[in-house]
């Protein structure tokens, strides 16, 4: 094996490898791949299916069920296949059936691509339930410290300019599994899916405060829901006025009621629940309010007993979505290993992979486009010779914020803390080709 | 109506950006004191906000055993739901036990967080007179109010929670 020092990634060799364990660089790999491919799609095709289509006296006897009847007329709105069917969230209540609208529903990030999270399958976190919102009983607040309190009803708000976004939303808890002293061995998605992605559509917070006038001694908002938990949440007023939005639409249609519908403030990369759902009041304020779930809640507690409070901004993080726990190999040979990186402070600038547990690694290939606080997706190509690996991805921001190390994470904290859980993620490889979480 | 009042405010929009007639929409309509005291519920630490009325530690009592202690358990000792009081001095030690008496660094956030959200199955349904009556109970098992004394707008600012200077505010990161 080639030993790297950590933290640089090695040049390109003659074989395309670019870390130990069989990392190669995707391009030489994808060029190879692509010529092999094509050749032996031909050779298949001349041989196999013209003579037996020549054979046949019907076509049809070749064909699959499917090709020859019908297929299903049209609907008003699409499903998955019932095929895929078991790409679904994974649902957590703590509290059981005391309290059934207390949890969370992770997205399953192992089954899917991409880097836009379907509408279904973008993570839930409510405090109690998904209310079920007459949105002509529904308005939008502002007041405080303004000059004219005003109330924009759905009408209103929908004749706004619009803008679209595309950013990812985290749950401060995202990843909580691995703060547990011991690994929890789950799905990918239900570790790690407290985080989704999507194009939200709506009108700039900034355009109706300064319709409403913020005073001057205004630098807070609170943002309150209009759920049974009457969620609220205090938000800088300069992020507010800097690219917050309510959003009225997700992915080109009207936002799921478990997202917040009619309404959902997004706070481009501050921590999940600063993005109230239901938004039905914002109230400027000299200072935080000093709710429930920025005080008992989404506060980071420190070894000297001491608690951050206010840790808005989302960590840089990554995460090797394939393979992951919740698939298994099949064999030795080409996989591309996969997965996902974000920050809350910008862009993702750099991904690197290890399959040898971080003593080397890789520069992945990033999706393009790399979007500002955004989900990226990673790739890099790899030929596995069977061996046990220690797969593990570290992501490096515009900001020049690197992802830290599990250990490095767990010694800035108190014991019990579960809030910006953002360490490197390592999966194992067992010979067999059995996936496993594990600590290093 | 709907016309009209849309038409009042952008003339008052107009008015307030001294007579441009700009690009901006001006579709707010001018919310009422009465539609803004309805759903003003949030309490700061300063209390600017908190109702009339009150209540004691001896009439929570009464309002926990009918309505918290089947999920926070005798004395808010928690069980089945989150626990309310005891782990006063626990937080920098390796088992911190957080609790409202022990975390929380404001009695507010507790009056606000049970009169919007408590109880669990029947939010904001409990009088003022409740909600503080409550919230003196629930303080009063650490000591840290009088069991009593009389909760309201006035005595409630001024509970110091025990972790009060527990936090580090970092906001001005970003």
């Amino acid at each position: 094996m080639d030993r790297k020092p950590d933290s640089s990634s090695a040049a390109l060799d003659g074989a395309g490898r670019v870390a130990a364990n069989g990392l190669i660089d995707r391009r030489v790999f994808l060029m190879r791949g692509m010529a092999a491919a094509g050749a032996a799609a031909t050779g298949a095709s001349a041989a196999g299916w013209t003579a037996a289509a020549r054979a046949a006296d019907s076509i049809g006897q070749n064909a699959l069920p499917w090709q020859k009847t019908p297929g299903a007329p049209f609907r008003p709105y699409g499903q998955p296949s019932g095929f895929a069917e078991t790409v679904q969230r994974g649902v957590l209540q703590p509290y059981g059936d005391l309290a059934p609208g207390a949890g969370v529903s992770l997205t399953p990030l192992h089954a899917l691509q991409g880097t836009i999270t379907p509408s279904g399958l973008h993570f839930e976190r409510h405090h109690n339930g998904v209310p079920a919102i007459d949105p002509s009983r529904h308005a939008l607040t502002i007041h405080g410290l303004v000059n004219r309190p005003l109330r924009f009803d759905l009408g209103a708000l929908s004749r706004y300019p619009m803008l679209s976004r595309i950013c990812f939303i985290e749950c401060s808890g995202n990843s909580f599994f691995n703060s547990f002293p011991e690994p929890q061995q789950k799905p990918c998605g239900m570790i790690h899916g407290l985080v989704s992605c999507s194009e939200w559509t709506g009108v700039p917070l900034a355009v109706l405060l300064d319709e409403a006038g913020t005073q001057a001694n205004a630098r807070w908002i609170l943002a309150e829901g209009a759920d049974a938990a009457a969620m609220s949440r205090s938000i800088p007023l300069d992020k507010a006025m800097n690219d917050a939005f309510v959003a009225l639409y997700q992915n080109g249609e009207p936002v799921r009621p478990e997202q917040g519908y009619p309404l959902r403030l997004v706070v481009p990369g501050y921590e999940g629940s600063m993005n109230v759902k239901w938004l039905h009041r914002i109230k400027l304020t000299e200072g935080p309010t000093h709710t429930k779930d920025e005080t008992s809640k989404y506060t980071d507690s420190l070894p000297d007993g001491k608690a951050e409070q206010f840790t808005f901004v989302m960590a840089v993080k990554s995460v090797i979505t394939h393979p992951a726990v919740g698939m298994s190999m099949q064999g030795k040979g080409f996989y591309e290993i996969s997965g996902l990186a974000w920050s809350g402070a910008g862009k993702v600038k750099r991904v690197e992979v290890s399959a040898d547990g971080g003593q080397t690694w890789g520069v992945a290939h990033l999706q393009e486009p790399v979007l500002d606080k955004s989900l990226t997706r990673f790739a890099m190509a790899w030929q596995w010779d069977g061996r046990p690996v220690q797969l593990q991805s570290r992501a490096t921001d515009d900001k020049g914020r690197v992802q830290i190390t599990r250990k490095d994470w767990v010694a800035q904290y108190a014991p019990g803390q579960r809030y910006h859980y953002s360490a490197i993620q390592t999966w194992a490889i067992s010979e067999e080709g059995g996936i496993s979480n594990v600590y290093l | 109506m709907f016309i009209f009042r849309t038409g009042l405010s952008c003339a008052m929009a107009c008015a307030y950006l001294g007579g441009a007639i700009g690009a901006d929409p001006g579709l707010g309509h001018d919310a009422t004191e009465a539609e803004i005291s309805a759903m003003d519920i949030s309490v700061p630490p300063s209390g600017a906000g908190l109702p009339a009325g009150g209540g004691t530690a001896k009439e929570g009592e009464t309002v926990y055993a009918a309505k918290c202690a089947s999920c926070h358990g005798a004395g808010g000792q928690g069980k089945p739901a989150d626990r309310l009081t005891g782990g006063i001095g626990t937080l920098a030690s390796k088992q911190p036990v957080k609790t409202v008496n022990s975390f929380w660094p404001y009695a507010t956030t507790l009056f606000d967080y049970i009169r919007r959200a408590m109880p669990f199955n029947a939010p904001m349904s409990l009088t003022n007179d409740q909600v503080y009556a409550v919230t003196a109970y629930i303080l009063a098992q650490d000591n840290i109010f009088g069991s009593g004394e009389r909760l309201d707008a006035t005595t409630l600012p001024n509970v110091k929670m025990p972790n009060r200077d527990g936090f580090v505010d970092r906001s001005a990161i970003r």
